[in-house]
């Protein structure tokens, strides 16, 4: 027979430590960490009182992999796959932002057509994890369909990145100074072709989805998320562009050759779910119109500097790569010694900012609008835990 | 560009939910997107990246090109290859005897030349239970020795399956292709 504690009873750490502060009649809840809503493993716990959130608080950690400490022990082509595992959504964004920061560091100069093929497969990338993010936030909200309509699109777009880097989730594609692998005549047929098919999904994605009663119901005038308070905890991405600011580093510090394309960045300044919804599904269009116009101007040449170093082994100093993904800012701080392995290297997420204001922004709410919010900030869980 | 977000009166409202049927309706009648595994499988298969294969000669189909440089053991990132090198002494070929020259005895003699070691790959195992398929391996070779395999239906019962000896595959995989 097991014995346990009075204070084991009680819960763990995290339970009692929040329960000292609780007010009488009050219910504490744990939303996860293995809730349907939370993607992963996340963990919420909640103060109750009837349906309505008085306190919230996360409780992060359960997917914790040591990815920054892997960094350190491993040399600088070896941590390379180690990016795809830690957003497995967006996971060419992170390889851009590693070999970002290790190409300043290094002093490489990426032929143009590698840039090219760097733009036109992140875009398809970032359009495939917001087909995920469009299905996982309505089975949240309670639509079991429209899930099945996005992997579906989802699952063509995941085709033409296999071609060209041999995997569908997890990539480890872009090397330093350029790409492993020049594309082939299928897959930019293949991706001209999708690019019309999706035009052709979006309108009917409107009517199915966005312009329902229903969702309306769900999304507007819920989770509202004041400039101010997005700016205080670092949010970006989608979510600080659905409160109306118009940031984007593809626009505003434009690395590699964002800045010869011509595209929208959309914003609402509404800071409800439904802005937020709205500007990914205004993404999708932009994305579109990025690799069609980075397909048809796909100049010739190598993919691959011609002058590649055997052993990477960059100068003394600090470099920070930062790119655009799906969900924010991905910001990647090397810093070499002169050796082969990096002294130190830092990643920022943008899912553990944009989780952060959960807490403040639940309070008073309905546990149902909860799950809303949740999922209107697209988190990743293994991004935030990293 | 900031937008406001569309509002929507009650009409609307419930004419979306007509239009959201409508739509339903539609892909109700569509034909089957979907793939029953195993009665059908899927066709884009050829471009999937498995573990690796080692390649063989072109002229000498039983021995792999592989070099035994080791650069793939050095850069896999889980240190899942293995390399098994035999070490053997080759006789080195008889130097030709030089003529004695009279005037030049008092220089040193000639050191004998040194025993040849050649090096022979007995076995190259892969231990895919820890290999994350980044194909860091596959980069760096410098004489191109390796390949992804395209079996994405592998499957086994123990860990022990998953320790592969790429020689001995490959020379099966050569035998039975000669055949058969």
């Amino acid at each position: 027979m097991l014995h346990y504690a009075q204070e084991q009873l009680q819960g763990d750490y995290y339970t009692r430590a929040f329960q000292a502060g609780a007010q009488e009649d009050t219910l504490i809840l744990n939303m996860g960490p293995q809730h349907p809503s939370t993607h992963g493993v996340l963990r919420i716990i909640l103060e109750l009182h009837g349906e309505y959130i008085l306190r919230a608080e996360p409780v992060l950690g359960y997917v914790h992999r040591m990815q920054e400490k892997m960094g350190e022990v491993k040399t600088y082509p070896q941590y390379l796959p180690n990016m795809g595992r830690v957003d497995y959504l967006h996971a060419l964004a992170w390889n851009w932002a590693y070999v970002l920061a290790v190409e300043e560091l290094l002093q490489l100069e990426v032929p143009e057509r590698a840039e090219y093929i760097r733009v036109i497969t992140c875009e398809l990338n970032r359009i495939t994890s917001h087909l995920l993010w469009w299905g996982a936030y309505l089975l949240d909200l309670g639509a079991f369909t429209p899930i099945m309509y996005g992997f579906a699109d989802r699952e063509r777009a995941m085709d033409l990145l296999q071609i060209i880097t041999g995997s569908r989730l997890t990539y480890c594609y872009y090397s330093f100074g350029g790409v492993t692998a020049d594309l082939t005549p299928q897959f930019i047929d293949g991706t001209k072709e999708f690019c019309k098919y999706l035009r052709t999904r979006l309108p009917m994605y409107k009517d199915l989805v966005t312009d329902n009663m229903i969702l309306r119901h769900r999304v507007d005038d819920i989770g509202i998320i004041p400039v101010d308070m997005a700016r205080r905890y670092g949010v970006t991405g989608p979510n600080l562009r659905g409160s109306g600011v118009e940031h984007d580093l593809r626009r505003n510090t434009p690395y590699s050759i964002y800045d010869r394309f011509d595209f929208e960045i959309p914003a609402y300044e509404e800071c409800d779910a439904l802005a937020r919804y709205l500007v990914r599904m205004d993404e999708m269009e932009e994305s579109l119109s990025i690799i069609e116009q980075a397909i048809d101007s796909l100049p010739e040449g190598p993919v691959t500097p011609p002058k590649m170093p055997k052993v990477i082994k960059p100068p003394k100093g600090e470099a920070y790569g930062a790119v655009e993904g799906a969900r924010g800012v991905i910001g990647i701080h090397v810093i070499s010694d002169g050796t082969a392995t990096p002294y130190r290297i830092k990643l920022r997420s943008p899912s553990f900012s944009n989780l952060s204001l959960f807490a403040e922004v639940s309070e008073g709410i309905l546990l149902a609008d909860a799950v809303s919010i949740l999922g209107s900030l697209d988190l990743v869980i293994p991004e935030i835990d990293r | 560009m900031i937008k406001k977000t569309p509002k929507q009166s009650t009409l609307q409202g419930i004419k979306s939910l007509f239009v959201g049927l409508r739509v339903t309706g539609h892909n109700f009648v569509m034909p089957q997107i979907t793939t029953h595994y195993p009665r059908q499988e899927v066709d884009n298969l050829v471009t999937y990246r498995g573990h690796i294969e080692l390649v063989p000669k072109e002229d000498d189909p039983m021995t792999s090109k592989c070099i035994l440089c080791g650069q793939c053991a050095k850069a896999c990132p889980s240190n899942c290859i293995e390399l098994v090198i035999r070490k053997e002494e080759v006789e080195p070929p008889p130097a030709a005897e030089a003529q004695p020259d009279a005037d030049k005895e008092e220089a040193p003699p000639k050191p004998a030349p040194k025993k040849k070691v050649k090096r022979i790959l007995e076995a190259f195992i892969l231990d895919y239970n820890l290999c994350s398929l980044c194909g860091q391996c596959v980069q760096t070779c410098p004489v191109d020795s390796l390949e992804f395999s395209t079996n994405s239906y592998l499957a086994g019962f123990t860990r022990e399956e998953f320790v592969f000896e790429l020689l001995e595959r490959m020379r099966k995989k050569y035998k039975a292709s000669s055949s058969g």
